[in-house]
């Protein structure tokens, strides 16, 4: 373990901008301020900070529909997400893209996803750029339990094991591909196995206890940047909320919903925190007050924002 | 004649085939317990047990290339594919093997299946959820692309298209679940490759498909006001293509618009100008207008994509520079 404990108030801090962001998202998007789909991350706050709390700056991130959490743990700026999930011209892609195209070129986000299973052939084109250069950077793949059965991570993961690639492919298994639960999508229970076939480790971890994704990455990430190829890491986590919000969720019970929020990430990292002596009940108020207020500056942000202008429709279709 | 919806109508010829014929299946991703992404399978499940509705993982180049073995093995399959778009993940299966297996084998095989796939922009959801994408596959020799824009279509031709022995695309434009029209009451079916007149003129000719139908009945009520009278073409089949009626209709106007919501460059709307200038040229009296999406992925940003879409007044604007 060589989190701070700066650090891990650092980490902490992010995982409430996660769940304050989203939460707000919920609103937005019931408000009808925000066009299309939206995948929430609720819940899953553990599996993406743990993972991007030990990323630098050549590293790269290929990420999904569910991306929000992934962005933000990297470092993504709240103002810029919401005025593109509002569609407005200060948005990160300048409102093309939408809650499902987020990227932060700046920061070596390859984007969320609109194609589920997208990603990990994309982030072992990356891991393979800094093989390339030498810049002893690592690419890092967030996908779905439901992306595990799609032939692109099967591609990705044997190409990145023949060519020892600095890749890391974070498996965040929330039991769900939109309706199907695990049990009826594939015939294995830890996602992890899969990694035997390519001859790389693969690892099952508690994908809401931030130490024990921090400690699988730490690992991963180590193996990569030292040249000896990738790694697997299933984080096992749900999403409070639909596969989209609007979903009806039919496809599950309340009682599982409820089992799931007792384990609550969160509190799990704050308990941490305030046995270590680094925060107290008052301060954590006050940490939840500022991200509140961080969190309404990007919505007022976004709010305020113009809509993009008609004339750049055909903009960025090539470069010039 | 009872007022159902274009989802509806789709939900119902799925039943009744079903319900017909034993080999009938469908498959795809959340087709059963959550009754499709959009709603159209819905019922379908509690009706044909799982044995006959299948719940696939996110796989579709399985979904795709296992339901082209199955219909070479001589079931006849009905998967889904969520959006248009994901088609990117299984051309292989679409195009080189549903498309050629018949004719690289002699003859000798046949793949009775139909693609349903939900196409088309207006819900926000972007450039990977939005696209129509038939000239893609108008263009492979052995598919055939049917495109309805009304619930009664929608019926008569899915259920066509399920009784076809060749590997048929059906595409539903997700802006059109929710519209309503009577279907005849009882069994019926319509035949592939027939277009519709869905309104009668003489001034112009326009040929429209899926959402641009009714994008072409609105603009026929404005220029209706100013005396202009068009005729709505509705080829809802695009492979194979029912060049008579287009072609009776140019006769008949002199003048011809050609609309669809994918990408004018390279899309059907260029074929269908070009097949009457070849065949019938000496019926114009003024140049083809085609229109149809810039040259751009779909964005975003609701007033970007309102930008994005042809519309009403860029068929009255086409009508009027003509005639
Ligand atoms: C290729 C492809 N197929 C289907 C979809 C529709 N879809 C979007 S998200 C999703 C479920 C993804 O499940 P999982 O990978 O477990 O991620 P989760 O949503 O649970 O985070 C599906 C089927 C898609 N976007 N892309
Ligand atoms: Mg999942």
């Amino acid at each position: 373990m060589t989190l701070s404990k700066e650090k891990l108030l650092e980490l902490y801090k992010k995982m409430i901008t996660i769940r304050l962001f989203e939460e707000h998202a919920v609103e937005l998007f019931a408000n009808g301020e925000i066009p299309g789909f939206v995948h929430l991350y609720i819940g899953e706050e553990a599996t993406a900070v743990g993972v991007t709390a030990i990323l630098g700056d050549n590293d790269y991130i290929a990420s999904t529909h569910r991306g929000h959490g992934h962005l933000i743990a990297r470092g993504g700026d709240v103002k810029l997400m919401y005025a593109e999930l509002l569609g407005r011209k200060t948005g990160y892609c300048k409102g093309k893209g939408g809650s499902m195209h987020i990227a932060d070129m700046t920061l070596g986000f390859l984007g969320a996803n609109g194609i589920v299973g997208a990603g990990p052939p994309l982030a072992a084109g990356a891991a393979f750029a800094n093989k390339y250069r030498k810049d002893n950077g690592v690419a890092v793949c967030f996908f779905g339990d439901g992306a595990s059965n799609r032939g692109t991570l099967h591609e990705a993961l044997n190409l990145a094991s023949i060519w020892k690639l600095p890749a890391v492919f974070i498996c965040e298994n929330n039991m769900y591909g939109i309706s199907m639960n695990q049990e009826y999508h594939q015939n294995i229970k830890d996602v992890a196995d899969r990694a035997s076939a390519y001859g790389i480790p693969g690892i099952s971890v508690d994908g809401n206890d931030l130490f024990a994704v921090f400690e699988a990455a730490e690992e991963a990430v180590k193996r990569a940047r030292q040249g000896d190829g990738p790694t697997l890491i299933e984080c096992k986590t749900y999403r409070w909320r639909g596969h989209f919000e609007g979903d009806p969720t039919v496809y599950r019970s309340e009682q599982e919903v409820e089992t799931w929020k007792k384990k609550d990430p969160i509190p799990r990292v704050k308990k941490r925190l305030l046995d270590l002596g680094v925060l107290t009940e008052q301060e954590d108020q006050a940490v939840w007050d500022e991200i509140r207020k961080e969190i309404q500056a990007g919505i007022d942000f976004a709010k305020s924002s113009p809509l993009p202008d008609e004339s750049e429709l055909l903009e960025d279709v090539y470069c010039d | 004649m009872p007022e159902i919806t274009f989802l509806e109508a789709i939900n119902s010829a799925l039943k009744e085939e079903m319900r017909k014929d034993p080999n009938v299946f469908i498959l795809g991703e959340d087709v059963g317990i959550f009754g499709g992404c959009f709603g159209v399978t819905q019922g379908l499940l509690d009706e044909f047990g799982p044995e006959r509705v299948l719940d696939t993982p996110i796989t579709e180049t399985a979904i795709i290339g296992a339901s082209v073995g199955a219909a070479a093995a001589g079931l006849r399959p009905v998967p889904e594919i969520m959006f248009m778009d994901f088609l990117g993940v299984c051309l292989d299966e679409v195009f080189n093997q549903a498309a050629k297996m018949r004719y690289m084998f002699g003859g000798k095989a046949k793949i009775p299946m139909t693609i349903r796939t939900a196409c088309g922009a207006g819900l926000g959801a972007a450039a990977q959820h939005s696209q129509s994408l038939e000239a893609w596959i108008a263009h492979i020799p052995g598919l055939k692309v049917v495109m309805p824009s009304t619930p009664a279509d929608a019926k008569g031709l899915l259920i066509s298209s399920i009784r076809d022995d060749n590997p048929v695309v059906f595409i539903e434009h997700k802006m059109m679940y929710g519209i309503s029209g009577s279907v005849p009451e009882g069994e019926y079916s319509i035949p592939l490759g027939k277009a519709d007149i869905k309104r009668e003129g003489k001034d112009a000719t326009v040929v429209a498909t899926a959402m641009m139908v009714h994008k072409a009945l609105a603009a026929a009520e404005t220029l209706a006001e100013e005396g202009i009278e068009i005729e709505v073409v509705d080829p809802r089949c695009l492979q194979p293509l029912d060049k008579e009626t287009i072609l009776h209709s140019v006769e008949k106007t002199g003048r011809l618009v050609v609309i669809h919501e994918a990408v004018k460059i390279g899309g059907v709307g260029g074929e269908i100008a070009a097949m009457v200038v070849e065949e019938g040229f000496d019926y114009l009296d003024a140049p083809i207008k085609r229109i149809g999406a810039p040259f751009t992925p779909i964005p975003f940003a609701s007033n970007l994509e309102n930008a994005y879409l042809p519309g009403e007044e860029d068929i009255v604007a086409a009508v009027k520079s003509l005639v």
